[in-house]
């Protein structure tokens, strides 16, 4: 397992020269400001407006570091627990929480469950299911690669998501016409209450793109100047022709898989502390406090800061206007076919009489 | 300019052709499509003319092939995807029903999806039950996607077209009995020289007549013929109308025909439960019942599996016998 940081934070390796001083600081508030989200989500959740949230404690380092490791050209397929992703991607606030309030400023028109896609910011709507988009990054990047663009493609997943057979479809395509595609795997132990050992007998998840012909590592998902550092060696290799290749990040989740979901149940409470003395977080402070590039009042600071942000989209999007029942009928087709248009009708009649 | 006479697989090579040669970003990929120009020959020399950044052949990987279809769609391209048998898109059923015909919707309307996936039902060719099914019916509870297939040669050329320019996904149902059947009508006909389009989501009356409607749909559209052919010695006059798309279907054009007409046959592949022709049938009582004078009859295979023997399958499937048979019992 590559790893660049000690839980102590202490240095043991060469991190990506690209890890400026500002960009440790920008990565670092990213980690703290996704954990923040997380936070109060999970508040704003049991008052019974947001439908559901996947929570990404522990896995912060995993999400940001990759995120920062891309380029503007290149396109993320995130799954229902990347929001992460999305922050260090810098998508707005407002335009997160319009999302999870399905209002109607809502990008996705409260079409879809997934967390957020924006064509525009190069995030391709996800999937509810896990692996599911990784033929059709594949398939992305083939036409993307074939247009002699320079953009990589990295698709999020996790451990569950290596014992499906769309995967194993997906990362064979990706090695024989050897297109720009990044297998991003956050191994976090579980599949909501399935362990990993139940999911394979291989020893490591990246063991399983060496069948592919295509390279596969695993790194320490709670050190972020690994995943960094391993996720842009791989995305630049791509870029400049070299193929996919698969990266198992070994970390955990600290959290429930889903508000739906109570890990009481099914994992130990002794499993969990082990882990959060692993976290990456107090890793990364540790690390720039050493250095002098953060401090714990600053970090407070920060977290006040983002707080009152946060507190402001979620008053905006709470008091904007929700969507019209005609949203449910369009976007079926490019053209409305009439016995679509019908329907509006009936459902425009049906709500005047009863709403 | 005077029609010529081609093959169903002929027109469709030319259709696909044409695309290409119109659009660089038509692509066509699958299994045995470019080197060896597709096992029925559909592909025949596309990778000689547009070569193989155009022409793929890929694993055998159902999933990903259609996955990748709608990936390279969201790109920018416009694929054509084939996948051999209509009985394997079960092994990409989650790629066209949960993605493809979604993906529009999902985004918000951000995102369209010029995809085509082509493929072909062998029903008619003592192919046994893994490699014959029209499952149409299946795929008809995606909204979102549209479902084309052709009976004859002409509509088979400027329905492919059509489905490559469409921005929505298109699932595209060959028949292989059509294929190979030199005794079926729609194996061999004439195709306009110049260039022309069939418009999706219209049927078409292939023969008029007042005394009954049979509304039909690929392969079945040549035993309809046969039959109203059989019927005009009985003194029947047939009106044959052929669906040519199941999805966005053509309710009027059906609807019109019973009006005039006021029995009803619906002949198609699916097997009875659930198929094309319940779907047609309870439209019309829905909307059309002041115009019956009579039951509709859904002539379908058995709600079972296909047999292999070719004895045995000729007596599952709808044939023009059993087509006169019902008509027969309808008019009196």
């Amino acid at each position: 397992m590559i790893r660049l940081l000690s839980p102590q934070g202490v240095l043991e390796g060469e991190p990506d020269p690209t890890l400026t001083e500002s960009k440790l600081v920008k990565i670092m508030k990213d980690m703290v400001a996704a954990r923040v989200f997380d936070d109060w989500m999970l508040r704003i959740h049991p008052m019974g407006r947001v439908s559901r949230y996947a929570p990404a404690e522990g896995q912060e380092a995993s999400m940001v570091g990759s995120a920062h490791a891309l380029s503007e050209v290149d396109w993320v397929f995130p799954t229902y627990r990347e929001f992460p992703v999305l922050i260090a991607r810098g998508v707005p606030l407002v335009e997160l929480q319009n999302r999870m309030f399905a209002n109607s400023r809502d990008v996705l028109k409260g079409h879809e469950i997934t967390l957020y896609g924006d064509r525009w910011r190069r995030i391709v709507v996800g999937a509810g299911g896990v692996s599911l988009m990784a033929p059709i990054a594949v398939g992305m990047a083939m036409a993307s690669k074939s247009a002699g663009e320079k953009s990589v493609f990295i698709v999020y997943m996790g451990d569950g998501a290596t014992s499906k057979g769309d995967f194993h479809e997906a990362i064979n395509f990706a090695g024989v016409f050897k297109t720009p595609v990044i297998f991003f795997c956050q191994n976090n132990q579980w599949a909501i209450s399935v362990p990993v050992s139940l999911q394979t007998r291989a020893e490591t998840l990246a063991v399983k793109a060496e069948a592919y012909g295509i390279p596969g590592v695993r790194v320490d998902g709670n050190d972020v100047l690994a995943v960094y550092t391993v996720v842009r060696k791989y995305v630049e290799a791509a870029r400049a022709g070299g193929g996919p290749a698969f990266i198992e990040a070994y970390t955990y989740r600290i959290g429930a898989h889903t508000t739906a979901d109570d890990p009481r149940r099914y994992r130990s409470e002794e499993e969990v502390r082990r882990w959060r003395e692993l976290d990456p977080i107090s890793r990364m402070r540790k690390y720039l406090t050493a250095k002098g590039l953060w401090s714990v009042e600053e970090e407070e600071r920060f977290i006040e800061e983002f707080r009152e942000e946060l507190r402001k989209a979620t008053e905006i999007a709470e008091s904007t206007p929700p969507l019209k029942p005609a949203a449910i009928l369009e976007d079926v087709y490019g053209e409305t076919p009439w016995y679509i248009a019908d329907e509006l009708e009936e459902l425009e009649r049906y709500s005047a009489e009863t709403l | 300019m005077a029609d010529r006479e081609l093959t169903y697989v002929e027109a469709l090579n030319e259709g696909l052709r044409e695309e290409m040669r119109r659009d660089d970003s038509v692509i066509v990929f699958g299994e045995e499509v470019a080197a060896s120009g597709g096992v029925y020959k559909v592909t025949k020399d596309l990778l000689k003319e547009f070569g193989p950044k155009r022409v793929l052949d890929t694993p055998i990987s159902e999933i990903a092939i259609v996955g990748a279809a709608i990936g390279a769609a969201l790109n920018g391209l416009r694929p054509v995807a084939e996948l051999m048998f209509f009985d394997f898109a079960g092994i990409a059923f989650d790629q066209i029903v949960t993605h493809a015909s979604k993906m529009r919707f999902m985004s918000g309307g951000q995102v369209k999806l010029p995809l085509v996936v082509r493929t072909q039902y062998s029903l008619g060719r003592a192919y046994g039950s893994q490699h014959t099914q029209f499952l149409a019916a299946s795929f008809m509870q995606a909204p979102g996607l549209k479902i084309v297939a052709p009976s004859t040669p002409k509509d088979a050329k400027g329905l492919i077209k059509s489905s490559i320019r469409d921005d929505d996904p298109v699932l595209f149902i060959e028949s292989g009995a059509l294929y190979v059947n030199r005794t079926y009508y729609g194996y061999k006909g004439p195709v306009p020289e110049e260039e022309y389009l069939i418009p999706i989501g219209k049927a078409e009356v292939k023969r008029s007549g007042d005394d009954i409607s049979i509304v039909a749909v690929s392969r079945v559209v040549s035993e309809a013929m046969a039959a109203a052919e059989q019927l005009s010695a009985y003194g029947i006059k047939a009106e044959v109308v052929d669906l040519r798309t199941i999805m966005p279907m053509d309710y009027q054009t059906v609807l019109e025909s019973v009006k005039r007409t006021n029995r009803l046959i619906v002949a198609e592949d699916s097997v009875k439960t659930c198929g094309v022709s319940a779907e047609v049938a309870s439209h019309v009582c829905e909307y059309g019942f002041d115009y019956l004078e009579a039951p509709i009859i859904r002539l379908n295979s058995p709600p079972m599996p296909a047999p292999q023997s070719a004895e045995l399958e000729r007596r599952y499937m709808v044939t023009s016998d059993k087509i006169v048979e019902a008509a027969r019992r309808l008019v009196v």
